[in-house]
């Protein structure tokens, strides 16, 4: 979201944009160096520490290798979702009787945490990489479904209208009126659900595999109380959610989809 | 107003929507009758909610009449037809495509040749030029019903509906927008039926008003404005028309009710 320019001015709003969160974060390590030092832990670490255990990581290549296994996993899951989801989506929002005979079945579905198949995806799916893809793609199928869905139904009429009288039906109908009218809500549901997949891959990779971001928390953990290493494994995960929610946020700039998006 | 082959053709038309009760059915319009000639400009005033929008819709094919016929250019309306485009009251552009994109909306099966050609005559006619890329978000709220006249008229279409097309607009917006349009109107050979409640707006249109009751509505008289173009405001001609037509509706010029 960008700065209002208002009264301000425009430069000084970009200033603002950059300096008030990096502010925040200088802030949030200061505190957190000093809670530290003034609890005397010895096993909770400091900034620094942290800092020495990514650059450890590194070292021993495995950082890139964690942060590629865990991205594979989420872009597999997510991919799949997007492909099942914005489909179906539209389908239920267009067409009444299957939103009447799938909808209950979805509502049903969506509330069981993505956690709760971890069992259920081992058994089908063994601790091999389809298993955490299973369930990125659980996690994610949903919100998408039914924000597609949301769209179709919530479009105005009046576009709809005034299509059909230009002689306009079916695919071509579907494809240039039904689809960018719901687009906007579309990219909202896949922001969330990206972010709910990346939420998922770390829980799933605790259990199920011996790669991954998720893998590295529980790896470091149980292998010598690393707690270095669990808080890097920790603001790693942080750090990549920012980017691909930044990267999602970008595609809503785009010129097609932003009138569904107010006027800020 | 018999005419030999009318394009719209509207004869003991009625109109009833589902109540709140079962057995109440709304009566919105009844025994409607009019003619419209081809080429002729034809709008329709009556009070807010009297069902001059729903005659419209049957007329555009949107909406199914209960009773009696409504026929266009010879045929029973069956559904919405590309030769006769209906022009909503706000909104009715794409958001998500520019001006020359929504120009050229109902020419998608033409080649892009010839839809360029037309989308350029036509952003030329209503005074769009500069604004081809634009996005209707960046435009007016006229500039926006700029562009969906433009879209009727670069489709071809013979029959225009225009559904209160300017009654979001302010004052003088609308000033001009009538001008462009009887301008439009007078060069392209269409057959324009307009509904509004702005009486001024049909007088300074229209070469006929029809004037509706309230509901359950119908047609309860009409008003000929036999006046030269462009239309002096101020001349006894337009204000006796226009005081006219604000007497059938059951008020005075001054805003008072008629004894």
């Amino acid at each position: 979201m960008s700065a209002s320019p208002s009264r301000a001015g425009i430069g000084q709003g970009r200033l603002a944009a950059f300096a008030l969160p990096i502010g925040t974060i200088a802030l949030l390590l200061v505190g957190w160096h000093v809670a530290v030092v003034a609890s005397g832990s010895d096993l909770f670490p400091k900034p620094l520490d942290v800092l020495a255990g990514l650059v450890e990581l590194v070292e021993k290549g495995l950082l890139l290798k964690y942060v590629v296994a865990s991205l594979f996993r989420v872009t597999w899951g997510f991919g799949l979702a997007v492909l099942v989801g914005v489909p179906l989506g539209l389908v239920l929002g267009w067409w009444r009787p299957a939103f009447l005979a799938l909808n209950p079945v979805i509502q049903a579905l969506r509330p069981i945490s993505p956690i709760a198949w971890i069992p259920v995806a081992i058994l089908w799916f063994g601790i091999a990489d389809a298993a955490p893809i299973f369930l990125i793609f659980l996690a994610s199928v949903f919100p998408i479904t039914v924000s597609s869905m949301a769209g179709v139904q919530n479009m105005q009429q009046v576009y709809l209208r005034a299509a059909q009288n230009f002689g306009m039906r079916g695919v071509p109908l579907f494809r240039r009126v039904i689809l960018p009218a719901a687009l906007p809500q579309i990219l909202t549901g896949i922001r969330i659900a990206l972010g709910v997949a990346w939420l998922v891959v770390v829980a799933a990779e605790m259990i199920a595999v011996n790669s991954g971001l998720g893998y590295l928390i529980i790896d470091a953990r149980n292998a010598g109380k690393r707690y270095d290493l669990v808080v890097a494994g920790m603001v790693m995960i942080g750090s990549i959610g920012l980017v691909l929610d930044l990267l999602v946020r970008r595609l809503e700039r785009i010129d097609s989809v932003r009138w569904g998006y107010g006027q800020r | 107003m018999a005419n030999a082959d009318p394009i719209v053709d509207v004869a003991d038309l009625w109109m009833s929507f589902p109540g709140k009760q079962p057995d109440q059915p709304v009566h919105v319009l009844e025994r409607v009758g009019l003619q419209v000639r081809h080429g002729e400009f034809v709008c329709i005033v009556g009070p807010s909610g009297c069902g001059k929008s729903t005659l419209l819709n049957v007329l555009g094919g949107f909406l199914g009449e209960t009773r009696g016929t409504a026929r266009v250019e010879g045929a029973p309306v069956r559904g919405p037809d590309p030769g006769r485009i209906f022009v909503f009251q706000e909104n009715g552009v794409f958001p998500w495509l520019t001006v020359e994109q929504n120009v050229g909306f109902g020419l998608w099966q033409r080649s892009a040749a010839e839809r360029d050609e037309r989308v350029r005559h036509y952003i030329a006619m209503v005074g769009l030029q500069g604004f081809e890329r634009s996005y209707p978000r960046e435009l007016s709220g006229g500039m926006r019903q700029r562009v969906e006249i433009a879209r009727a008229l670069a489709a071809n279409a013979r029959v225009l509906f225009m559904d209160e097309p300017f009654g979001a607009l302010d004052f003088l917006t609308r000033l001009k927008m009538r001008q462009d349009l009887v301008r439009i109107w007078q060069s392209e050979n269409k057959t324009v039926l307009f509904v509004t409640h702005d009486i001024e707006e049909a007088v300074q249109l229209a070469d006929r008003v029809l004037v509706m009751s309230k509901r359950p509505a119908t047609i309860q008289a009409e008003v000929v404005i036999d006046l030269p173009r462009p239309r002096d405001l101020d001349s006894p001609g337009y204000l006796a028309a226009r005081d006219r037509i604000f007497s059938i509706m059951g008020m005075d010029a001054h805003g008072g009710g008629v004894s």
